[in-house]
């Protein structure tokens, strides 16, 4: 294992806000199949380590791999659907749940990257607009299922969701576009315990279906020790 | 044209006794405007004053060198109020507001005096100066409207942008509705202003023609053009302004910039 490539490659990563540093040094190998876990008190800087990972946030020193190649070669957009961060509080665009998951689809770097968008749609969801025009992701209703959600919840106005139900569509707006690693920032913070355990599963078998890997922050301990592969302390780099 | 009533020191003391509404308003209803009442009013007389004697004195300039030069200092002048109106700062502001104002006030007065009008020489003070402070007037407006909606609509919507960027959209994908919205929300009050035009307003530099002792339909053709003028030169001032701020706060590596952008002090 150790061998292998990793999917993402961290090295001396540093950040300093005004003239402290918030973490230095951090240093780590994140590969395909791992769930690694992200440790550290509130305050401590996880979300601005997840966040400088996709170049949301700037750091002042280090260097980021992924896939072997730099992040500075990396053209932005292209990065980021393959590695997608999705932050604690999600947030949903006007329009359905649907209309959500299609907005993304339309982005430019998602027009010709998606091998699924030819596909014709299997299962058919009731009532909907336009399916002929935009072909729903023959994924959907097994992850809603899974999910415990029955096929309306794709015709729900998003913006009208509970703050875990946002959580659910950011994660499928994520899972649809078939990133390679997932950034997930208290994933399941406003989920109560069955749907913890469901989206657990869903993350479990979406990561087995390919190279694929994850990073999680949790306040929940029992979490982290449940779902990651490995564990690593914030705190270490202070 | 002689045929206006000439309005003396007495009838200007007259005419700020017009005030005291405002005043007793303001005490009325403790509205706490009194100071600003005073300072707005003395400042507006104060300033035109100095400008009527300032373009008695710039109307007999035959230097085209002195004329710019003035033009650049209203042109400026404009641009740092613009931002002034707003709440918000990022670096690279005031050159933002001043290379808009600049650019656009300068094409459409430039283009409009040398190519509509015709004045001959082009810098003639006389239709130079006033046709480009009716431009800077506008463009100020719709420039402190377009650039403090597009900061303000950034700073709300910064979790719809972000969500965006963390899904591969470009910067221009994720943040080109605020984009629209600003541009629209500087281009609005123009727009507004030229269906009631001749309706409910009549405009004031028409009126001041008329009062002149100007023929009114020669006036009405002085005003059309220079709505027109206004209209464009808002309209390129609020889209360089937005499109230049979008530049400052969504960086060229897609990233939303907020830690760029503060509040007026």
């Amino acid at each position: 294992m150790a061998q292998e490539q990793a999917l993402l490659s961290i090295q001396d990563l540093g950040r300093r806000v005004s003239e402290r540093w918030l973490w230095r040094g951090v240093s780590f190998n994140l590969h395909g199949g791992e769930r690694l876990g992200l440790v550290a008190p509130s305050g401590v800087g996880k979300t601005l380590l997840l966040r400088s990972i996709v170049w949301l946030d700037p750091v002042q020193e280090g260097q980021i791999t992924f896939r072997d190649r730099d992040l500075k070669d990396w053209a932005l957009p292209h990065l980021r659907r393959q590695m997608v961060y999705l932050p604690q509080r999600a947030t949903a665009f006007p329009g359905t749940v649907n209309e959500n998951l299609q907005r993304i689809l339309k982005l430019q770097v998602n027009q010709h990257s998606d091998p699924r968008s030819n596909h014709p749609p299997s299962g058919s969801i009731p009532n909907e607009k336009g399916s002929k025009k935009n072909p729903s992701d023959p994924r959907l209703l097994p992850w809603l299922q899974d999910l415990g959600r029955s096929p309306d919840f794709l015709q729900r106005q998003a913006q009208q969701l509970s703050g875990g139900e946002t959580q659910i569509l950011a994660l499928l707006r994520a899972l649809q576009l078939d990133p390679q690693v997932l950034l997930l920032d208290e994933p399941t913070a406003s989920l109560d315990a069955d749907t913890t355990d469901q989206v657990e599963t869903l993350l479990h078998d979406w990561l087995r279906e390919g190279d694929r890997a994850c990073l999680i922050t949790s306040h929940d301990r029992q979490q982290i020790e449940r779902f990651t592969t490995r564990q690593i302390d914030l705190r270490e780099f202070r | 044209m002689d045929s206006y009533i000439a309005i003396g020191y007495g009838q200007l003391a007259l005419a700020a006794l017009l005030i005291v509404v405002n005043v007793g308003i303001s005490i009325g209803l403790r509205l706490g405007l009194e100071r600003s009442l005073a300072i707005a009013s003395l400042r507006m007389v104060v300033q035109l004053l100095l400008i009527g004697f300032g373009l008695e004195w710039l109307f007999s300039q035959e230097n085209p060198f002195i004329i710019l030069a003035i033009s650049l200092v209203m042109a400026s002048v404009a641009g740092i109020a613009a931002v002034n109106r707003t709440s918000r700062r990022f670096p690279g502001i005031y050159w933002n507001s001043l290379l808009s104002v600049l650019v656009s006030a300068g094409l459409v007065t430039g283009l409009s005096v040398r190519g509509i009008i015709q004045v001959q020489p082009w810098f003639d003070p006389q239709y130079l100066i006033p046709l480009l402070g009716m431009v800077l007037g506008n463009t100020l407006t719709g420039i402190s409207l377009g650039l403090d909606r597009f900061m303000e609509e950034v700073n709300t919507q910064r979790n719809q942008i972000e969500t965006l960027l963390t899904l591969g959209a470009t910067r221009w994908e994720a943040a080109h509705t605020q984009v629209q919205s600003a541009i629209r929300t500087g281009m609005i009050p123009i727009i507004n202003s030229m269906m009631v035009m001749g309706l409910v307003s009549l405009p004031g530099m028409m009126t001041g023609q008329i009062l002149a002792g100007a023929n009114p339909i020669d006036a009405v053709r002085y005003q059309i053009v220079i709505v027109f003028m206004i209209a464009s030169g808002a309209a390129l001032g609020t889209f360089a302004v937005v499109l230049l701020a979008f530049r400052q706060l969504l960086s060229p590596d897609h990233q939303l910039r907020l830690d760029r952008l503060r509040p007026e002090k």
